[in-house]
């Protein structure tokens, strides 16, 4: 290591590179119009009675726009997918950010967090509930996209299909999938606004 | 055995209702304007740069390019699952974007399908020289656009033993179907060629009723519910597109499954 690493302040340290950025936002983009379209064609044929999304939230207009737009942005969110997936495991960053997730320090960071004692002193260095919490909402981005192609091509791809037990509970594990990556959103966004400088950090890399 | 009494999302009394909810009005056509697409635009974009009608071809390119995709994942030999007798949905859905008791009546007796194009002989059919066509059964899933599906008994002919006696040109593009009420559709050649696609006289062993396309329907398992055209009346073997009723309007040309 030369003198000058060593010495470069925590102020050029860079939290996110590049590729983790790009991917993030275009993911960012491409799942909002996922879900917006998605919601649409849900209404076409609801699968639970007592929910259906108000159009004020759908994108699409009507099932065919709606399906537009879906079968669009799939394709953003499956190769930007791939590309932030193979980056993340050929560079060793999800080893080195999301691993090891220890229980028991999941347990007591959900409580520090609870009570607002979580520090977020250093951007680079994830807490348990943040290691769980990513990696459940990329391990939610595989099965969105393995359940959409299961439903999208139960036929050239009924293998698939048949590993989720059937055209019409992929449908439901499509569904809970969004419910899921939603959820995690709500979260996601709500800390990201609490703690400004995770949001820089995004955007700048720093 | 389970029986499957319940279609997903589907309540058969509301069918129609939901027929109807989705026939496009002009301002349902326009599906790219409205609050909601143009407010999610602006924020995709951060500002107008682009409007409503540069998106709205933007995605119909996509969906040509998703045309051509979904034909490269076609294969011409991989079949559709077929199910046990016991699987068959219970009062298997009416859809369609009429009522049911504005579903075109059709008479038998007078009954021929047109037959034109790229084929050798233009003779008529009429419903007895079909029904002496080698007859094949299939029980297999009928999955709508909209999401649910439901799973069917239907017998008929192949279709491409059909294509073969009238000595169509299989080399051309496509097949395009007419219906008794206006209805019509467009299939790939290939599709059209598939083992499990028929032309469908019967359900469930019994003549083919007025609710499920009398006196003759193309059912084609590897394609959605509205590629399946009801009370099919004439078809043409053709190397020109001429589109259909639902992909006129935005739903996407191939619609494969």
């Amino acid at each position: 290591m030369t003198a000058e690493t060593i010495n470069t302040t925590s102020a050029d340290v860079t939290i996110h590179p590049l590729w983790v950025r790009v991917c993030h936002w275009i993911n960012a983009i491409a799942i909002l119009v996922m879900i917006g379209s998605g919601w649409q064609i849900y209404n076409a044929s609801p699968l639970f009675d007592f929910l259906t999304f108000p159009t004020q939230v759908t994108l699409g207009g009507w099932l065919a726009g709606a399906l537009l737009w879906h079968f669009a942005a799939m394709w953003v969110l499956v190769i930007n997918g791939i590309v932030y997936v193979t980056l993340g495991l050929a560079t060793g960053r999800f080893r080195r950010k999301l691993l090891p997730i220890y229980p028991s320090q999941v347990i007591a960071d959900v409580k520090a967090a609870l009570t607002f004692k979580l520090a977020h002193d250093d951007l680079s260095h994830y807490n348990a509930v943040q290691k769980v919490l990513y990696t459940g909402a990329i391990l939610c981005g595989i099965l969105i996209v393995l359940s959409g192609i299961s439903i999208w091509k139960p036929v050239q791809f009924q293998e698939l299909t048949t590993l989720f037990g059937g055209y019409d509970i992929a449908r439901y594990v499509h569904f809970f999938a969004m419910a899921a990556i939603v959820s995690f959103l709500v979260v996601h966004v709500a800390l990201a606004l609490l703690v400004p400088k995770s949001l820089r950090a995004m955007v700048t890399g720093k | 055995m389970r029986k499957r009494k319940i279609i997903p999302g589907v309540d058969p009394k509301l069918l129609i209702k939901d027929a109807v909810k989705l026939m496009p009005d002009p301002m349902r056509r326009n599906f790219l304007r409205g609050a909601a697409s143009l407010g999610a635009l602006t924020l995709l974009t951060g500002c107008d740069l682009i409007d409503g009608e540069t998106a709205e071809g933007i995605l119909h390119k996509i969906s040509s390019l998703n045309d051509g995709a979904q034909a490269a994942l076609f294969s011409r030999t991989k079949l559709a699952p077929t199910f046990p007798e016991n699987a068959i949905t219970e009062e298997f859905p009416f859809n369609a974007y009429y009522s049911e008791d504005e579903a075109p009546e059709v008479d038998g007796k007078t009954y021929k399908l047109e037959v034109a194009g790229l084929v050798e002989n233009k003779k008529s059919w009429t419903l007895n020289e079909l029904y002496a066509l080698p007859q094949v059964s299939q029980i297999t899933r009928h999955i709508c656009v909209e999401g649910w599906s439901a799973i069917g008994s239907w017998q008929g002919a192949p279709l491409s033993e059909f294509l073969k006696r009238i000595g169509a040109d299989t080399r051309a593009k496509y097949v395009w179907f007419k219906c008794a009420e206006g209805y019509t559709n467009t299939i790939d050649m290939p599709t059209a060629l598939h083992p499990q696609t028929q032309m469908t006289f019967k359900y469930a062993n019994q003549i083919l009723p007025r609710a499920y396309g009398f006196p003759m329907k193309i059912r084609i398992p590897t394609k959605l519910g509205f590629k399946n055209p009801k009370y099919v009346v004439a078809m043409e073997v053709t190397n020109t597109d001429k589109g259909g009723y639902w992909e006129n309007q935005g739903y996407n040309w191939f619609s494969g499954l």
